[in-house]
């Protein structure tokens, strides 16, 4: 028949151009980090990075490159991915741009708890993850039991999540202002998020997350796109919607924290990854791979900017939260004209 | 295609503290197509929730082929009962196709890719719902009777063997109504699809039902063919209306025609 072959066509079309655009991606990506390897106060020709990076031992190229440039390289696009992808996960299960993690406070909670136990109790290494994704879980659960009134609608849990987070960042502020050793940066760090000074085991735990909880979130895409249907709808469809639903903020929460306890909570990446993902790759199925490519390339140009094309160093949270400010306004300007559900 | 058996009996279910359907029975005539009627806010659409698993009841069950629907994995479930919710939501910018492949999700596992035959399931549902010239518009540019059908085809897509319509014909044109009908009832004939929708128009209910069930006030107040159900006596205990039931010359079937306060010969 006519028509079907129409629509094998128009399918094949669609998935020939989502392959495309995650290809455009991954090399952006590739190039962008292959350049930062290159940049930075000094050149280094790409046929020294080659060497260094097959473990050639090149005066003064091994420190910049492998201790200096490469670990943050990492940090920065192991932590984007999470944030991308822990992001678009909360967005489109809430059907909702601004129930992005780091709006609604679990980003705040996870940087709450690893400046407490860093600070405060000492610790250092794996266990501040730990500590970073219980936080998480329960700042999720706490907007949740907070927004409950017969069952929880969108605006609300946004609402509390934004009062959530803003006294979580208070506490923050609390804490850091009593840990008199620290300095700015470090405070930057755990208010804005910073990949300065990345060491190379930083990154393990982050790397261990991204495979561990994102392998988790792209098992449920499916049932993440169905439930973009409402509720109703996808459980028609077969999905089982509160086990998905559990699934989710589980991994997700685990994918933000996790990155959060080493980077801080890098502003508005989780936030803006989704939606750019979405105008590029145009409703053409998960979003959860292309955001991912998104958060990694936002927090590595971003850092870069901030270390080299700025008057003066600033974090990559500071990059970012000059991008996504007005975003957010935006959103939330549109969704008072809508009528004051965003 | 297999006739599965959907009886819901003693339920018992609402929201939060208030309880909207109290102790009620309803088995599905396998292969035929039974039609819900009764006054807002009676309980229909808590019915049809109940019937497709999307709320759990409080007491009673409801069996699909014998078996507690709530013990069915839901996969496997979305291949037998299809849903049509009465305000579904289309996430924004979705083309009509990509909104009606949708429909193929239960008969795709985690891995199995698309397959020839969900294309030829896409392509006939669009073709019989006449959205395949809206393929690749987006779904939030359509008129309300558009994308009412872009939501039938999707549950056409679906393929299941008992289809729960809620309100299939709100937003759309007379012509467009009986369009919907006449398919759901052709439908019915080829596939024995075994159908249940809720309908607010008696008179198309009373055409297309095999089996009428008029409910109140959470209950089933009467249940059987048209004729029998579509009475005056009925129509004013249910929907408090005064009435004529006349038979329709086309088809056959009873037809009310309301008396109001006013404009009366
Ligand atoms: N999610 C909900 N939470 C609380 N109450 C609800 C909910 N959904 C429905 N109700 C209440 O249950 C009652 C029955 O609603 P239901 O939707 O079943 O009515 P209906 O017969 O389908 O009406 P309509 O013809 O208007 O669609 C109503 O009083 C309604 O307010
Ligand atoms: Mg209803």
């Amino acid at each position: 028949m006519l028509s079907v072959s129409a629509i094998t066509t128009a399918r094949k079309t669609r998935s020939q151009a989502r392959r495309r655009v995650i290809a455009l991606l991954l090399v952006l990506l590739a190039a962008g980090f292959a350049l930062t390897l290159m940049l930075g106060q000094s050149f280094t020709p790409p046929g020294t990075v080659f060497r260094v990076l097959t473990g050639e031992d090149i005066p003064g190229a091994s420190f910049t490159i492998g201790r200096l440039r490469l670990p943050r390289a990492v940090l920065a696009v192991l932590a984007g991915a999470s944030f991308g992808m822990g992001g678009v996960a909360f967005q489109t299960m809430l059907r909702n741009p601004l129930a992005s993690p780091d709006i609604i406070g679990i980003s705040s909670g996870a940087s709450a708890a690893a400046v407490f136990a860093i600070v405060v109790l000492g610790l250092n290494g794996p266990v501040v993850s730990i500590f970073a994704v219980i936080a998480g879980l329960g700042v999720a659960l706490l907007i949740y039991a907070l927004s409950w009134r017969n069952g929880v609608a969108g605006a609300r849990l946004i609402l509390v999540g934004i009062g959530v987070s803003a006294m979580l960042n208070s506490f923050v502020a609390y804490v850091l202002s009593g840990a008199s050793a620290w300095n700015l940066q470090e405070a930057m760090r755990w208010l804005t998020g910073s990949v300065n000074g990345a060491q190379p085991a930083q990154s393990v735990p982050v790397l261990a997350a991204l495979i561990l909880f994102g392998g988790v979130l792209f098992s449920r895409a499916r049932d993440l796109e169905a439930l973009r249907l409402g509720d109703d709808t996808a459980a028609a469809l077969g999905t089982p919607v509160a086990r998905t639903r559990i699934t989710i903020v589980i991994a997700a929460v685990g994918l933000i924290a996790v990155a959060t306890a080493v980077a801080g909570p890098i502003a508005f990446v989780a936030f803006l990854s989704g939606p750019i993902a979405a105008r590029i790759i145009r409703n053409n199925g998960s979003l959860l791979l292309p955001a991912a490519l998104v958060g990694a390339l936002l927090v590595l140009l971003g850092d870069y900017a901030g270390q080299f094309l700025l008057p003066r160093r600033y974090p990559v949270g500071i990059v970012t939260g000059a991008l996504g400010a007005p975003f957010l306004i935006t959103l939330i300007v549109r969704a008072n004209r809508a009528g004051g559900t965003p | 295609m297999t006739r599965h058996i959907l009886n819901a009996s003693r339920i018992s279910a609402g929201y939060g503290d208030t309880v909207i359907l109290d102790g009620l029975d309803l088995d599905l005539l396998p292969g035929r197509i039974t039609v819900i009627v009764g006054a807002n806010a009676c309980g229909k659409s808590t019915l049809l929730r109940v019937m497709s698993r999307l709320l759990k009841p409080r007491a009673g069950q409801v069996l699909l082929d014998g078996t507690s629907i709530h013990r069915i994995p839901s996969r496997r479930l979305a291949q037998v009962l299809g849903l049509l919710p009465q305000s579904p939501i289309a996430p924004e910018g979705i083309t009509v196709a990509d909104l009606v492949s949708r429909g193929r999700y239960p008969h795709q596992g985690l891995l199995s890719r698309w397959s020839a035959r969900d294309d030829e399931a896409v392509a006939a549902a669009l073709e019989v719902t006449h959205t395949f010239d809206l393929a690749d518009r987006p779904v939030d540019e359509l008129s309300g009777g558009q994308r009412q059908r872009v939501w039938i085809a999707m549950a056409l897509a679906q393929e299941t063997g008992l289809l729960l319509l809620d309100e299939p014909t709100t937003f759309l044109d007379i012509n467009h109504q009986i369009e919907v009908l006449d398919l759901l009832t052709d439908l019915n004939r080829t596939r024995g699809t075994t159908i249940m929708m809720v309908l607010h128009d008696l008179n198309l209910a009373a055409r297309y039902a095999d089996h009428l069930v008029a409910m109140a006030g959470g209950r089933i107040h009467a249940a059987g063919p048209p004729e029998a159900i579509l009475t005056e006596a009925n129509i004013r205990a249910v929907f408090g209306l005064e009435s004529r039931v006349i038979t329709d010359p086309t088809s056959g079937r009873p037809i009310m025609l309301p008396i109001g306060r006013h404009r009366m010969i």
